[in-house]
């Protein structure tokens, strides 16, 4: 999530869920909450039966919009122009939080006189390169004044993804700035200028909201933030599933270190994670560009050929990315144990390294034209989940084989016999495995969520017949690699080979009942997790965080950011389920990273000079008789770092962090408004309109983010900007009733019951221009599929007025598929793969349609067929007078 | 005397069990100011109760698929979905999670002919479905339209208030899952206290809409050990204005009864009169 690791230091959620309860305002955008999340919706509920106001801004009114005192509906896509426009009105109007701001952020800072705004350049920044259509840094000039360019920029078409690139290494900690704020080029003055033209008539035009619902929600934001108050933005992935998700993000955060809400009680930015252990699977990573706890991954089109230059390369001389050495090499001993030397490079050639990217879309793309030969699914749902689900499935059908691990037969494991295409299953040379899965009651482990929360459950029943753990399936694996390549000696072999393996449990497991458990050759998942504390090498003694690695081999770990954890043997912090009715950031729940703070850059709840910015936003302060930070949380600072405290000339690491600077995993310690690098398409976020959009961009020349990845292959036609064809706009949503594509809902009576059907919802503007019935069925397409649906006509979707016409959106829920025990069209062979150049994100939550009564058999002239639905009543259930508000009279 | 054990076990049969101890009076607070709508009542209900599904048919009305209170449904969230903004009130999307509303007087006990349907030790209303014979008089009794009967079995089935859960000293599965506390469960008095307290809250802020529906008895009506906190008229949200018990209706049906029957007596005692003339 560089959105957040830009402009605060770290890809996280910057707060807890519980601490929602003490925000006097929170705004919800791009989140459904109350229907994504409801067990923590339960937060914001309380902050609002506490008096907070609840805001929601959404394409369309949902259960969450419901339980907001405002809701204000703008065209999916156009979120910077929002933020845009609260970030004006903030400046415009002085309500900046002026302490804060000149003590926490960049504001103060000068930057480079090459450096072009996008006012400058009709919607682009300096340094843009038509040909690669990527930003060449050493052009820009976006970097602080005096400073080079960033020494590690990898080349454009690696998107990688790492805290040391993304922050980039300064040469003076302390940047020439004016805190009096009149020098033009610093950059309180680039935003201002930046965001001048983001006036609430434009916003209004741009989003298709009005300009009175646009001020109010500006109004209670600013008058609930503050010394005395705070307030939150809640995000998921309405706002990262976009073309500029990195950039809608890095709004919010401007907007809210402006506010002075981040490291504040009721404050902060809460990305709510859409998968189960999504931030577990960042942390530790399943991503290919990242070794655990954001250590970038080696590569070739860099100096990384020995150890040695790669950490010169990678390690940063300022704040806490300066002991990189240290994590890296204790992540080698974890892995490579007593085959790590010192003479080795301790294994560092082992690793395998980057010559491409290596992400899920490009990867797949690559698996159509057959350079992938085998693929391994551990719940992972492409053939009906992936965007461009379509293409995906053809993908898919080039594979020599395919083991697909679920709890059921999902699309990816049917796709070659059934599905819209109607394959003959003659022509599909791909072995397919299907492997069961044991469920999370069935297996220990741990679950991080989307606060960075570690959480174990235990065993509480062995699994089923076949059914095993991921975790059991893939030691079991890894056996069985080892022995087939036992005694090679081509260097290539030589990592999996020396590979420590020795996760198997010491004496027979037993289950909770006292019984043993019949599958007594599954791996000890504590015995992971204590090699993921890390521990002394010599006296194998756990570590208690990761403040007492080396880099000399003497220390092992294999995820630093979650080192203390299990600081002691026997002591398994993320079992802990004590209450403390004293202390609401109850710090012996679960364990969370980093060193179990709850929330990050706390160090900023306390003004400079460490005293609470008001009694009731306290959280940490300074003690000066104990000469401590202290408060209710773990302090995100040295606990012993005076407020006083100055780096001496010449200080690195985080010594060259001073005592009024809370973003320590920065080099200048600082909150970036203006990011000089880690985004890849601009310091500032800039409106650009989706790649499919019915409107021109209003605010600038520039109609499209221009450094996007487009994958203009076959199936992947996109429509041009203003398609007369495919005037709808249409995004995707959540209900609570299903979970992703469904593999693990639509195979359940108790919840098909709740939600049986796939449905469109429009308006009745919409329905009565086009001729379609509440509760009958229309068609959806566009240049890449077809689908079918029940139409769900209600007046909680609005016909938007954008720069002065009638824009129609729809919104097509994403959870079903040819597979289960409901079945229905599936919303992503509608969407398309692009990448964004951060992350490469693709843009489903923003593409364009066509909309027509009738079925998908109908038209001839569609481009694909749609999955046959199974029709339990041939005709709508629904009397016309079913919802005689979703009727156009 | 030694009695023939065989003899002892056929007087078992007579023998009956010491009743269990009367407890505290517990029941449901549903705020329906709270209502996500996320149905995960619906579901722990299903779940715990092993209730089946009752088969996948889209309604087309909002997001209530599953329509009413049956045999196999005893949670039930109803969406009333108002976005016109017609009716004096701003758009709104109400939720609310429907159930037995435990009367204290309950009519479906009173119809009850086989005494199946009791008040246990909680006081809540139960169904023995031991006991039950499927008359399904307890069906058209309930002014709610909570009891039905199940077309498997031929029996009387609804919420249980998780009887076997309560008597584990566990919160019954509905109130346990609900995320924001929208459904509570307690003793009945503490409840009401709770409640009480909760709309003067709601009136202070200005909410003056919030009320109470079934907390106290009414002259017509007694009062429920399950009831709710409204925003609108209970119409709105499918519960009757004034409900009714059919008991009260019995002493004119016996009257008119008896009437008839004197009336009925005396005509043919006229005619018979008339014929011996």
């Amino acid at each position: 999530m560089p959105g957040l690791g830009t402009t605060m230091g770290r890809g996280a959620a910057t707060s807890f869920q519980e601490d929602l309860r003490n925000s006097d305002c929170i705004l919800i955008m791009g989140s459904n909450m109350a229907e994504a999340h409801p067990v923590g919706f339960r937060f914001p509920m309380k902050a609002r039966e506490r008096g907070a106001q609840l805001i929601h801004v959404d394409p369309h009114f949902t259960r969450t919009s419901a339980m907001c005192q405002q809701y204000v509906p703008i065209r999916t896509g156009s979120d910077i122009a929002f933020l845009g426009g609260l970030i004006r009105y903030v400046l415009d109007n002085d309500r900046w939080f002026r302490e804060y701001v000149l003590a926490y952020t960049n504001a103060a800072t000068i930057i480079n006189e090459e450096f072009q705004d996008a006012e400058d350049l009709e919607g682009m920044f300096s340094g843009f390169d038509t040909k690669t259509k990527a930003y060449d840094y050493k052009k820009a000039g976006w970097s602080y004044e005096g400073e080079e360019v960033a020494k590690s920029e990898p080349p454009p078409e690696i998107k990688t993804e790492s805290f040391s690139q993304r922050l980039a290494s300064l040469r003076n900690p302390t940047p020439p700035s004016d805190p009096e704020l009149k020098h033009p080029r610093c950059v309180m003055n680039i935003v201002r200028r930046h965001y001048e033209r983001y006036t609430p008539e434009m916003v209004a035009a741009t989003c298709g909201c009005s300009v009175e619902e646009f001020l109010r929600v500006a109004e209670t934001l600013c008058a609930n933030s503050g010394r005395e108050r705070t307030s939150a933005i809640v995000y998921a992935v309405g706002w990262t599933q976009h073309s500029v998700g990195v950039q809608i993000i890095r709004a919010a955060g401007i907007l809210q270190l402006l506010l002075g809400n981040i490291g504040r009680p009721g404050g902060g930015i809460m990305a709510m994670r859409g998968h189960a252990s999504i931030q577990g699977s960042t942390d530790v990573p399943t991503l290919y560009d990242l070794l655990p706890g954001y250590i970038p991954q080696p590569a070739v089109m860099r100096d990384h050929a020995d150890l040695h230059g790669y950490l010169e390369q990678e390690k940063v001389t300022h704040g806490y990315w300066a002991n990189l050495p240290k994590f890296m090499v204790s992540l080698l001993k974890a892995w490579y144990g007593p085959a790590a030397t010192k003479d080795n490079d301790f294994g560092y050639s082992w690793i395998p390294r980057l010559d491409n990217n290596y992400s899920q879309l490009p990867t797949f793309l690559r698996m159509a034209e057959g350079k992938v030969r085998g693929l391994f699914l551990f719940g992972q749902n492409p053939a009906a989940g992936a965007p461009n689900a379509k293409l995906h499935r053809a993908a898919m059908r080039q594979l020599d084989w395919l083991v697909v691990r679920d709890w059921f037969e999902i699309e990816s494991a049917c796709y070659w016999y059934k599905g819209p295409e109607g394959v003959d299953p003659k022509t599909v040379p791909t072995e397919i495995f299907f492997m069961p899965a044991a469920s999370s009651p069935e297996k220990d482990g741990t679950l991080t969520n989307t606060q960075r929360l570690l959480q174990w459950h235990d065993k509480a029943i062995d699994p089923t017949g076949d059914c095993r753990s991921d975790l059991g399936f893939l030691f079991d694996l890894g056996k069985r690699l080892k022995a087939l390549y036992a005694g090679s000696d081509k260097a290539r072999d030589q990592g999996l080979l020396n590979l420590t393996w020795d996760y198997g449990f010491d004496s027979p497991p037993m289950l909770p009942d006292g019984r043993p458990s019949r599958l007594p050759d599954e791996p000890d998942a504590e015995k992971v997790l204590r090699e993921i504390n890390g521990y002394t090498v010599a006296d194998n003694r756990q570590v208690k965080g990761f403040s007492e690695l080396k880099d000399d081999g003497s220390t092992a770990c294999g995820c630093w950011i979650y080192s203390g954890v299990y600081p002691a043997p026997g002591y398994n912090r993320a079992r802990e389920r004590k209450r403390n009715p004293d202390n609401y950031t109850s710090p012996n729940w679960g364990f969370a990273w980093p060193h179990n703070r709850r929330m990050m850059y706390n160090r900023a709840s306390a003004d400079p000079e460490g005293r609470p910015w008001s009694e009731r936003k306290k959280y940490i302060w300074w003690d000066e008789a104990a000469k401590r930070w202290t408060g209710v949380d773990e302090p995100d600072f040295e606990p012993d770092k005076a407020p006083s405290y100055r780096p001496p000339e010449g200080a690195t690491g985080m010594a060259s962090i001073a005592g009024n600077s809370p973003f320590i995993m920065k080099p200048d310690g600082k909150g970036w408004l203006y990011a000089p690098a880690g985004t890849k398409d601009g310091p500032l976020p800039t409106h650009y309109e989706p790649i499919e959009s019915p409107v021109a961009n209003l605010l600038y020349r520039q109609q499209e983010n221009p450094t996007i990845e487009r994958y203009d292959v076959p199936m992947n036609a996109k429509s041009a900007p203003l398609d007369p064809e495919y005037p709808i706009v249409a995004t995707t949503f959540r209900l609570t009733e299903h979970y992703l594509s469904g593999p693990m809902s639509r195979f359940n009576s108790w919840l098909n019951e709740l939600q049986p059907a796939m449905f469109i919802e429009l308006s009745p503007e919409l329905a009565a221009e086009r001729g379609i019935e509440h509760g009958g069925w229309l068609v959806a397409w566009n240049k890449r599929g077809a689908i079918e649906a029940r139409a769900m006509v209600t007046r909680r979707v609005r016909p938007l007025q954008v720069d002065g016409r009638t824009v129609h959106q729809i919104a097509i829920p994403f959870h079903w598929g040819f597979a289960g025990e409901v079945v229905g069209s599936s919303a992503n062979d509608l969407t398309s793969i692009v990448a964004d150049a951060n992350v490469s994100m693709h843009e489903a939550k923003a593409f364009v349609v066509n909309v027509r009564p009738g079925r998908v058999e109908d038209f001839k002239d569609l481009p694909l067929r749609a999955a046959p639905w199974p029709t339990y009543r041939a005709a709508p259930d629904a009397p016309r007078s079913a919802q005689p508000e979703g009727q156009e009279d | 005397m030694n009695a023939n054990p065989f003899t002892l076990e056929m007087l078992d049969v007579w023998k009956r069990p010491e009743p269990p101890k009367q407890q505290v009076e517990t029941g449901f607070f549903t705020d329906t100011t709270l209502c996500i709508g996320c149905k995960a009542c619906e579901v722990a209900c299903k779940q715990w109760n092993q209730l089946p599904g009752d088969g996948f048919h889209w309604t087309g009305n909002s997001y209530d698929n599953t329509s009413a209170l049956s045999a196999t449904t005893w949670r039930h969230v109803a969406f009333v979905e108002q976005m016109d903004g017609t009716g004096g009130h701003v758009p709104r999307w109400l939720m609310m999670s429907d159930v037995c509303k435990h009367c204290v007087q309950a009519p479906c006990q009173e119809a009850c002919p086989t005494g199946s349907l009791i008040y246990n030790e909680f006081g809540n209303v139960y169904v023995q479905q031991d006991i039950c014979n499927g008359c399904a008089y307890c069906v058209v009794a309930c002014p709610f339209g909570v009891l039905d009967r199940n077309h498997q079995d031929g029996k009387a089935h609804k919420c249980t208030l998780c009887y076997d859960r309560q008597k584990d000293g566990m919160t019954p599965a509905c109130a346990k899952s609900c995320p924001t506390a929208s459904i509570q469960f307690g003793p009945v008095e503490e409840l009401r206290e709770r409640a009480r307290k909760r709309v003067e809250e709601l009136q202070a802020r200005g909410e003056t809409d919030a009320y109470l529906y079934g907390a106290e008895a009414t002259e017509e009506y007694s009062a429920l050990n399950s009831f709710f906190l409204l925003k609108d008229k209970p119409t709105v949200y499918n519960l009757p204005e004034a409900p009714k018990r059919p008991v009260d209706n019995l002493k004119t049906n016996y009257l008119v009864s008896f009437a008839t029957a004197v009336g009925l007596t005396v005509l043919s005692a006229l005619c018979f009169s008339r014929g011996k003339k």
